[in-house]
Formats: structure tokens, sequence, C-alpha cells
């Protein structure tokens, strides 16, 4: 394999891991804050169709992407009164809004421009387009450093970067802020930090309400940036792998990075059977390349490599006379 | 003291869960400029209103019974089994070999020896995610999920592989016609008249009301249901009772895995006759459903289930003579689960209050 060749990988594998990282970062806001929330993936589905539905209709992308994030941020409200105000079962909330979304997009859709459950094609200014960082060019022409900056550093959409930058700001808040601090203490012992007079309903609606926002970026970008519209079940399973990236991760941002990164870069894989028989001189199968991030996760979670441990208080609803 | 009487329980709270999510729809359906009250009618005369549609309602009450029964017995023992659906595949490959490479003399010994198969594969598939959850701590959601993938893979792997049959179709060939299982147009069908003809329904259906009544027997007339149901209420109680966590963790899942597994008795042998990519379309996850609606009571799981079948056939007469395509069930599933499930105190709170109060005016009377 030469090295082009092996920066294409690399190139689509940030392409592919940026939204199964935005929706990562999205539950370890919300994970880290007590509430499971399995609904990531209804979450970026009902915001892909609503980007791309908007940046269809008004063809403005940053519409689009406001226009998802409502959508995502509507399904997070839900999810937020039945698992915090009305202290119901967090895992079946998160199960409904998956239903929800799966179900309505295609019905909307269908409703709106009637074309199988899809929106129309997105054109020129209703994607996001990819973004050339200054000297691309210019550094080309130098050893190593040039073609990697040129072809897998440069030339992604806004989104990539935003997504890059997401994680050191989501280690600064959880670790630097005093917001974060009373965030992962209230996914540890919300009974402490009630005790302590800081509301408990109030810092788990913010952690819901950012999973929300992130996973509204992570379905926009789907609709517009990676594709160019919706379609049926785009989400594609990216919401659970997102979730066992962050079992992966081990609930913490760094790490989120690396564990998106290394599904990312399967998904590239199993995009190119060809490559992999090329390289290893026997085929692997492509079922397998799309599974193994599950099995990964499920050999992590038997503790073979170390032991995965979840906030302590997570998926319990706060309670607060006992 | 519970605060409300038994039968408010078990019947008011679900029947207004099932109203809302019903509202709902009908909002649904407005917004997108059908007729609800129209939409009614045709899925009441589609699913319902003859032989026909009887026969296919009754084919996916079956699956569902099988599926929300597995989700209610896990949920006795306080579990979340969403993995119903990997474990109805792992069955489907179980049927698939037994009928394939075994030369059954008879159609009831070939149910028999698929039901076996079909549990067996199933709570196969089951027992992993329970022994991490047992042994390991680690969380049988989210193993089960990754089960379902895994699962998905598997098949798609053996049916493009080893499975396959000649020509281009990723499914076995089909099964052998002494495995063929009586149809309820074979068994119902008298002279002349052919009722349920060409309708999918078949003798599996009463495989699964019996399989109610057996989980019926097992839960609240067994030592092991006993314990299942101590094992739900309160984990350290039953420790300290002396029941071992892991024997009730691993039996419970491996019931449930069983029973979504045997759901390929109805799909894969009873319809299809042959094992197809995708043969479950969902099943698993409208168990959840079921056994929400159901209250985790086999006889609740039975009437969701119908319920739900009923929902299935209109949404496809549905699909067929309007505009609304048939995700329209998916949308009316995940309201239920919605309300039954993770909302369910939004609507049992005020029934709480107003039983409270009019008990209070009975005492002050």
């Amino acid at each position: 394999m030469d090295f082009l060749t092996l920066l294409q990988i690399l190139d689509s594998t940030v392409r592919l891991a940026t939204p199964l990282l935005l929706a990562c970062l999205a539950g370890l806001f919300s994970e880290r804050a007590g509430i499971f929330d399995i609904g990531l993936e209804g979450k970026m589905l009902a915001a892909a169709f609503m980007s791309g539905a908007v940046a269809y209709v008004s063809g403005n992308v940053w519409l689009g992407l406001l226009a998802g994030i409502g959508a995502s941020m509507a399904l997070s409200v839900i999810h937020g009164l039945a698992s915090i105000t009305f202290k119901g079962n967090q895992l079946i909330s998160g199960v409904a809004i998956n239903f929800l979304a799966a179900g309505l997009t295609v019905v909307i859709a269908q409703s709106w421009f009637a074309q199988g459950g899809r929106t129309p094609q997105l054109t020129g200014g209703a994607r996001f387009n990819p973004v050339e960082l200054p000297f691309a060019e210019a550094f080309r022409d130098i050893p190593i450093f040039g073609p990697i900056y040129a072809e897998l550093i440069s030339g992604h959409t806004i989104i990539v970067y935003i997504a890059a930058l997401t994680v050191p700001l989501t280690w600064w808040i959880l670790y630097r802020t005093r917001f974060g601090l009373r965030l992962r203490a209230v996914g540890e012992n919300p009974a402490a930090v009630d005790t302590a007079g800081v509301s408990v309903v109030g810092l788990r609606y913010a952690a819901v309400g950012i999973c929300g926002i992130l996973c509204g970026i992570a379905g926009a970008y789907l609709a517009t940036a990676l594709q160019a519209g919706f379609v049926k079940d785009m989400s594609a399973g990216r919401g659970y792998i997102a979730l066992a990236a962050l079992i992966f991760a081990k609930w913490r941002p760094w790490y989120a990075l690396y564990a998106t990164l290394l599904f990312g870069f399967l998904q590239a894989l199993a995009l190119r059977p060809d490559l992999i028989e090329r390289v290893l001189s026997f085929k692997v199968n492509g079922q397998l390349l799309d599974v193994l991030p599950y099995i990964l996760t499920v050999i992590i979670l038997a503790g073979f490599v170390g032991k995965a441990i979840p906030p302590r208080a997570g998926g319990e609803p706060y309670v607060k006379e006992r | 003291m519970d605060v409300m009487p038994k039968w408010a329980e078990v019947v008011l709270v679900p029947l207004i869960s099932l109203v809302l999510a019903a509202i709902l729809s009908a909002l649904v359906i407005l917004a997108i400029g059908e007729n609800p009250w129209d939409a009614l009618m045709l899925m009441i005369d589609g699913a319902l209103g003859s032989t026909y549609g009887w026969g296919y309602t009754l084919y996916y009450a079956t699956n569902f019974i099988f599926t929300g029964l597995a989700v209610a017995i896990a949920f006795h023992a306080r579990m979340f089994n969403i993995g119903g659906e990997g474990q109805a595949v792992l069955g489907g490959l179980g049927v698939a070999l037994v009928c394939l490479y075994i030369p059954w003399p008879h159609w009831s010994l070939a149910l028999v020896g698929a039901t076996l198969g079909a549990a067996l594969f199933g709570a196969a598939w089951a027992a992993i995610p329970a022994y991490l959850q047992a042994k390991r701590g680690s969380h049988i959601v989210i193993t089960t999920i990754m089960f379902n993938f895994i699962a998905a893979a598997l098949l798609n792997y053996l049916l493009i592989g080893a499975l396959k049959a000649d020509g281009m179709e990723p499914a076995t060939p089909k099964f052998a016609e002494s495995a063929h299982l009586p149809s309820f147009q074979d068994m119902f069908s008298f002279g002349e008249t052919a009722l349920f003809r060409g309708a999918p329904a078949n003798i599996s259906f009463f495989v699964a009301v019996l399989a109610c009544v057996a989980v019926w027997a097992l839960i609240w007339k067994t030592r092991l249901g006993y314990e299942i149901r101590a094992f739900g209420h309160s984990e350290s109680a039953a420790k300290y009772a002396g029941i071992s966590p892991t024997k009730i963790i691993m039996v419970a899942m491996m019931i449930s895995g069983g029973l979504a597994g045997m759901m390929a008795i109805n799909n894969v042998m009873g319809e299809a006759e042959r094992l197809v990519l995708n043969a479950v379309e969902g099943a698993g996850f409208i168990g959840i459903a079921v056994a929400l609606m159901g209250r985790s009571h086999p006889f609740g799981v039975f009437l969701a289930a119908i319920l739900f079948g009923f929902l299935y056939q209109g949404g496809a007469e549905l699909a067929l003579w309007t505009s609304i395509p048939r995700e329209l069930i998916v949308v009316i599933q995940a309201l239920v689960i919605l309300f039954t499930g993770a909302l369910d105190q939004m609507v049992r709170g005020p029934l709480e209050k107003m039983f409270l109060a009019a008990r209070r005016n009975k005492a002050e009377a």
C-alpha cells in the first residue's frame, strides 16, 4: 500500500469518525450526569432529516443545521421529561425515541417530498462544502508533511473541525469548570450535589440539552456533509456504535476521540475490501469489519481489557426523600 | 398500601396510555393530510374484516406473543432484554438447521424438533450477555444491543456463504415438504369454503398460546418463578433468602432468549419455509411494546400482541390504499412504548391523586 492510499483511508476515517465522535461526546455529557441515553441514534436520525429538509427548502445549510439541532433538542426534551421529571425508565425512553424518529422521519418525509421517505438531493449552498485550509496547495510539495496537510488535514467540512475542537472543549468543561465538576458529581452521587444546594434536575436537564445539541450537529453532518440529503434510516446504527465507543473510552473525552477514530477506521476499511485483500493477501469478511466495533466493545465489557465502570448513579432517577 | 385498586392498575393505566398514543397518532395522520377516522376504518376492515385479514393479524400476533413473553420474563427479573431481535434471528438459524439437515417423517415431529432448535439457539444467544451481566457486571442492555448487530452480521455471513441456496438470493434452500406446518387454511377450511385463504397464520399460533399458559404457570406457580420475581423486586433481599443472583440472571435470560427464538417456528418454518435475510422484521423490538402494554402478564401480552398484530396488518393495508406509509406503525409503536413505559408516571400520577381524593371523600362522608 502506498502512502497516498493510506492517506485516502485515513481521510475517510476522519470523515466517518466525525458523526461517531459528536454522538459519543453527546452521550458522554448525558451519561456523566447520570442519564443513560440509548436514544442517540434516534436524535441523529431526526436531526439528519430536519437539517436535510430545511436545507433543501431554504437553500441554506446553516438554517438546516439549526433545524437539525432543534429536532434533536425536541427529542431530548422528551427524554428529559421521561427520565428526570417523571422519573421513568431511561432505557425504555431511549428505545421509544429511536422508534419515534425512525417512524416520523419517513412519514413526514413522504408527506413533504413524496420521494419514498427521502429528501431531494442537496446541492451548492444547501450542503457543507470542503474547507481549504490556508497554504494547503503551497505545502503540497513538501515531502511527508505536505500531502498529510493537504490531503488529510485540509479539505474537510467545517463540522469536522468543529467536532475536533469539541474534544478539548469537552475535556475543559468537564475537568476545569465548576459546571463540569457538578455534572460529574451528579452522575456519581446526586444526593451529595443536592445537599450542597445545587439543583440535580437543572444539571441533568443541562446535560441532556448539551447531548441534544451535539446529536443535532452529528445528524446534520450525515445529511448535509457526508451525504447530499436525507435517506431513510441513514444513521445506520451509528448511535449504537457511538454508545459502544463511549464504553470503549470509559466515559472520557480524549479516549472518546481515539475510540471513534478506531471505529471510523474500521468503517473506512469496510468500504475498501479490495485494499485489505491486497495488503493482507487474504480476504477479510466485510461483515466482520462491520461488527468489529460491537465485538470489541463486548470484549471490553467482559473486562478482559481493563474494566469499564460507568458513572455510579447512571440510569437511576433521583428521588429527593430517599 | 397500594394507592390504586388492582383493576385501575392493570386496565386503566394501559388503556389511558393507549388512548394518548392513539390521539397523538391521529394528530400525525391529520398533519399529513389524511382523515384519521377513515384510516382507522380502513385498518379495521383490512385487519379484521375477513378471515384473510385475521389470518395476517394472527400471524403477526404469533410473533409478538413470543417476543412479548420474552421481554416480560426478563422484566420480572428486573432486566431489560432488548436483544429479542438477535435472539429471534438465531432462533431462525436453529429452525433452519433442524429443518434442512434432519429428514422429518411428519410435520408434528418436525415442529417439536424445530421448537427445540429455535429455543436452544435463542437461549444460547441470550446466555452470553447474561453471563457477562452476572459475572462481569456489564450492562445487559448494552450487550444485548451489540448482540443484535452481531447476530444480523452472522446471519448475513451464513446466508451468502455456507447455507446459501443456488441462485442470486441470500437465502437457504426451501425446507422439505414434510416440514410444512399446517396453515389456518389447511386446518379450518372444509369442503368448498376456504377460510384464511393465502394468509400465513399457522399452527404455531397455538404453540404461542401454550407458551402464554406455560409462562403464567412458571411465573406464578413454580418455585423458580417465585425466585425470579423475588429477585426482580429486590436483589439484596433475594440474596439474603439464599437465591443465587447468577442463577436467576442466567435462567431468566435464557428462558427469555428461548422464547424470542421460538418466534422462528412461525415466521421461518410456518411462513417463509426457508431462512431469508431480515426475517424478524423488528418483531423483537415490538416485543418491548407488547410486554409494557401487557404489564408483563402473559394474558396482557396475549391481548397486546393481538393489538399489535392488528396494527401491523392494518398498517400494511393503509400503505396499500392511502398515502400513509407503513412507518406510521413504527410511530404508534414508539408512542405506546413511551406512554406505557417511560412516561408511566405521567399517566399514573394524576390517577393516583384522583383515587386518593376519592378515598378521602369517602372517609369523610
